[in-house]
């Protein structure tokens, strides 16, 4: 049984103007202990699938359809008592920014004991102890348990956010850009935490970046969003070879690989679609290099190409049909 | 090159900012409503003084005197026969100017210390707060009552005396946002292109702190108007002039109380109430439009 | 690619010998009264490195270690407390007020945060014409609009007449940030500082600012100081690259030599996690310990050896020499 499975997730935001279709038809998996990578640049659509997963969406976000199981049951209806007790005991969020959230009056081990004594009503004296469990699990000294968060580097904040996600071992994660800010030192050092964790602990881990390398280090199934649609899904080693889709290989050319050739790849013409209008079709046809007729007029349905390897593009059905 | 002349395009600007100011600021029914009460009055300051026939304020001998409203006197008359009706319709003219007068004033003078003081920092910073301190923390009336007295009552005077009195918090508040405009990048870009410190003050703060003392003036108006009708009613007024206040003045020492002539009592009240309430309720739309944090996220 | 050699004597533009960036730590009002001594924040203590003509030097290095405090000392955004920059042989520190403004004209800046670094009030028009009407270079209208149409063209904005009118907060971000590139190149400079140009934009958009600003270098000879904490692109755009940390420069070298041959512990660590496309796990990265410490306790001897890997007795107590270890390639640890 998966540990959790998400179909046809579709939110969309009320503005005044209209709705914007900011995720469509999400569909995606994820084992016990597995990481799975959520890929896209701003406006993908990858934060608000995810925020959907809990409901933490602002007020007007509707999720209009979809179905999500955790352990096999179906949460999409869940109503906000459910929720309650569902968001950060078995899935956690750490959000974007997280870092800053922290109270800057108040000693950081303060704000976690409290947010235990309310959640998992726990005595004074057992959520001390977690805590500092907690500070052990994430390599920071016990010590600091003590001090305000003025005190911490950036990348220390994060780690405290990441021990706050954990305090109830939840059965998922879900780090929104946990990394972004960081320098590159202290974000391999953030990872190789995360992933450390996610193996003692079996975690199943969701990694939303737009940082094709975080991915690479640290997940083993990546999808890729454009436009609030998946457009290729699969094991990372198979995706980072073999890209399918058009957007995908932009994506990976426009990374710089040391381990490469030194030129500058173009950048992919055009803006993200306006998603109050999405374009007809494929969603990426406007900018995509590789453009034929029915990419303009029919949405592509997802081919797979290997096994657990699956995209979304109206060139691929033509090389199959060939 | 086929460019457009930038002249023409400052007046597109213009129009643009316009247009989408208007669109957001006519959806909020408070500043809608303080908006039309303030025309009102402002149509009355601007032409009614020319409808009213001015000779229904000279003392005839003729006309009787505390009299309620008749079909000649909609308003009635006061104690020496004159017409309630037209006092407050050229009241309103007075009123309102001083009230503006006053209020440019002190936004003149609290934005530039505000702007000053916040961006030069340290020394010129301290001493021109302490300054601003002193004019704070002096209680407002008694001060103007004071200066008031000592200058003389005119209309004049008056005017200098209210502008000079509410600028203090104007200028915390503008030095404050100062405080926290100086440090953005777009402020050190300014520099590193050559910018000098008169430049960036007039360019690049004072745009950005324009919302705020947009918002701002509305309420300093709403208090100035208010200062003009207390110092009148209070005796300091110019007896010369007819203002919403001084009728109050009037009214109060000629025992309209006992006599029970509330048509000479209430409407100037009731004008300046409504004049400073439409102001309030214009800066709470402003403050709306302008932050754009406060609005629903539907707009 | 390469930089363009112009004749002339000198081919050297820019000099920096010893600049040092010193801030008195703020204490409590308590503690100054009680301690002598007020800490000193030494941002940048002692660079030294030169530029030539339609060079691009890569400044890298994480956060704290100064690079951005250098950029900004060199145009004196940020006041240098020590050390000369001599620009076309003038020292920039002794430039009186005049000076300094005719100083800004050759020598520019891009912000990192093409959010934040340009006035929200001021339309592309103004915010490009701004620097010429600072400066008084332009005598009538039509020619201030003539230059900003060719800053606007030259940053890769089509249609610059459409617009002219537009606010920053209509444009992209890509956008956003080539107009304040166009705003750096309407004065024409000779020398700009790239503060992260590319950090807060989208992947797919960085490579084309990035092309925008070799182009440029290669059509008008301008020299860039690109500030970065990302070797892969510091990799891919620069000629040479200076590492830096806790306010020194640790090593410089070709772009080529410093990634694929590093010489310092510190360049060897950060090569090895520099990100790449693929799937890769984390074992064999050289992930150091810590962070950077806070510049106001900088330790004693080599300043990187409370996290080097490779720290021995020595390094501790005495700090090592810059010097030259192979042609053109510079480095300080004692080891090498």
């Amino acid at each position: 049984m998966r540990l959790l499975e998400v179909n046809n997730l579709t939110t969309y935001y009320k503005l005044k103007e209209g709705y914007v279709r900011a995720c469509e038809n999400i569909s995606l998996n994820l084992d016990k202990g597995e990481a799975l990578g959520l890929v896209g640049e701003s406006a993908s659509g990858k934060t608000t699938a995810a925020l959907s997963l809990v409901k933490l969406l602002p007020e007007n976000a509707h999720v209009m359809d979809g179905s999500i199981r955790l352990g096999g049951r179906e949460i999409s209806g869940a109503t906000e008592e459910e929720l309650r007790t569902i968001r950060w005991k078995e899935i956690s969020i750490i959000f974007q920014g997280a870092m800053n959230a922290l109270n800057p009056v108040r000693r950081v081990g303060d704000q976690i004991v409290e947010a235990l004594r309310i959640h998992e009503k726990m005595s004074e004296k057992e959520a001390c102890r977690r805590t500092a469990e907690l500070f052990d699990k994430v390599e920071i000294d016990q010590e600091r348990v003590r001090e305000y968060p003025h005190e911490f580097s950036g990348g220390m904040r994060q780690r405290v956010m990441i021990a706050m996600a954990i305090a109830c071992n939840p059965k998922v994660v879900i780090g929104d850009e946990p990394t972004t800010a960081l320098d590159v030192m202290v974000q391999a050092q953030v990872l190789q935490l995360l992933e450390e964790l996610r193996r003692e602990w079996q975690m199943g881990m969701i990694l939303i970046t737009h940082d094709l390398s975080v991915v690479g280090e640290t997940c083993d199934r990546v999808a890729v969003m454009y436009a609030g649609k998946i457009v290729e899904a699969g094991p990372t080693e198979k995706v980072f070879e073999q890209p399918a889709h058009p957007y995908t290989r932009a994506l990976i050319s426009a990374f710089p690989n040391i381990e490469g050739e030194r030129y500058l790849a173009s950048s992919i013409p055009g803006n993200p679609p306006n998603l109050l209008n999405p374009p007809s079709g494929c969603r990426f046809h406007e900018r995509c290099q590789e453009v034929i007729a029915p990419c303009k007029t029919d949405d592509p349905a997802s081919t797979e190409l290997s096994s657990g390897h699956l995209a979304s593009c109206h060139l691929l059905k033509r090389k199959v049909k060939l | 090159m086929n460019l457009p002349a930038y002249n023409k395009s400052a007046l597109v600007v213009w129009k643009k900012n316009l247009k989408s100011f208007w669109l957001i600021y006519s959806q909020n029914i408070m500043g809608l409503l303080g908006l039309g009460i303030l025309t009102f009055f402002a149509l009355m300051a601007i032409f009614g003084p020319y409808l009213v026939s001015i000779t229904t304020l000279t003392i005839d001998g003729v006309t009787q005197v505390m009299h309620p409203p008749t079909s000649n006197y909609w308003l009635g008359t006061d104690d020496l026969g004159k017409d309630v009706f037209a006092g407050v319709i050229i009241g309103s003219r007075v009123s309102l100017l001083v009230g503006l007068a006053a209020t440019a004033i002190s936004m003149t003078i609290g934005t530039s210390i505000g702007i000053i003081s916040g961006f030069y920092g340290k020394f010129t910073d301290t001493l021109l707060m302490r300054f601003t301190d002193v004019f704070l923390v002096i209680p407002w009336l008694p001060l103007m009552l004071v200066m008031a007295a000592l200058l003389g009552p005119s209309l004049g005077n008056i005017i200098f005396v209210i502008g000079i009195t509410s600028w203090a918090g104007t200028a915390r508040i503008i030095r404050s946002q100062t405080l926290s405009i100086k440090e953005r990048p777009y402020v050190e870009r300014a520099r590193a292109i050559g910018s000098g410190d008169g430049h960036i003050m007039i360019y690049h703060i004072l745009p950005n702190v324009f919302p705020l003392i947009f918002a701002n003036t509305v309420l300093v108006a709403a208090i100035a108007i208010l200062s003009e009708t207390t110092l009148s009613f209070l005796g300091m007024g110019d007896p010369t002039q007819v203002t919403w206040g001084m009728m109050l003045h009037f009214a109060f020492s000629m025992g309209a109380v006992s006599f029970g002539a509330w048509w000479w009592l209430l409407p100037p009240g009731i004008c300046v109430v409504l004049v400073v309430l439409s102001f309030t309720f214009i800066g709470y739309a402003l403050d709306e439009v302008l932050n754009p944090k406060l609005r629903r996220r539907d707009q | 690619m390469g930089p363009v050699n112009y004749p002339g004597n000198n081919n050297e533009l820019i000099k920096i010998s010893g600049l040092e960036v010193h801030f008195a730590a703020r204490t409590g009002f308590i503690s100054s009264l009680i301690s002598k001594n007020s800490s000193l924040v030494r941002a940048v203590d002692g660079v030294d490195f030169n530029l030539r003509r339609g060079e691009i030097l890569c400044l890298a290095g994480e956060s704290g270690s100064g690079k951005t405090t250098t950029g900004k000392a060199i145009l004196r955004l940020v006041e240098p407390t020590g050390g000369e920059v001599i620009f076309d042989g003038e020292n920039v520190l002794q430039f009186n007020r005049s000076r300094l403004r005719k100083f800004r004209q050759d020598a520019q800046i891009i912000f990192q945060d093409p959010y934040e670094s340009l006035n929200p009030r001021q339309t592309v028009f103004s915010t490009v014409a701004e620097p010429l009407e600072v400066n008084h270079l332009c005598s009538s209208m039509e020619e201030k609009e003539e230059r900003v149409a060719e800053a606007l063209k030259d940053a890769g904005l089509s249609n610059p007449g459409e617009i002219f009118i537009r606010y920053p907060h209509e444009l992209s971000g890509g956008q956003r940030q080539r107009l304040a590139i166009a705003s750096a190149l309407v004065l024409k400079p000779d020398f700009i500082v790239a503060d992260e140009p590319v950090s807060m934009l989208d992947l797919s958009i960085r490579a084309g600012i990035l092309k925008l600003m070799v182009d440029l270098r290669d059509k008008k000879g301008i020299c860039y100081l690109f500030i970065t904490h990302d070797l892969s692109l510091a990799w891919l755009v620069s000629d040479r690259i200076a590492i830096m940390y806790l306010g020194k420069i640790v090593e410089v070298g070709t772009a080529d030599a410093v990634i694929k041959s590093p010489l310092h512990p510190y360049t060897r660590a950060l090569v090895s996690v520099i990100p790449v496309p693929k799937k890769i796990s984390l074992a064999g990265r050289t992930l150091l310990k810590g962070e950077t410490p806070d510049p106001v306790n900088i330790p004693p001897g080599c300043r990187f050896h409370p996290r080097c890997p490779e720290a021995a007795e020595r390094c501790r107590d005495e700090e090592p020499l810059y010097r030259e270890v192979s042609p053109n390639h510079f480095g300080a640890c004692h080891f090498i």
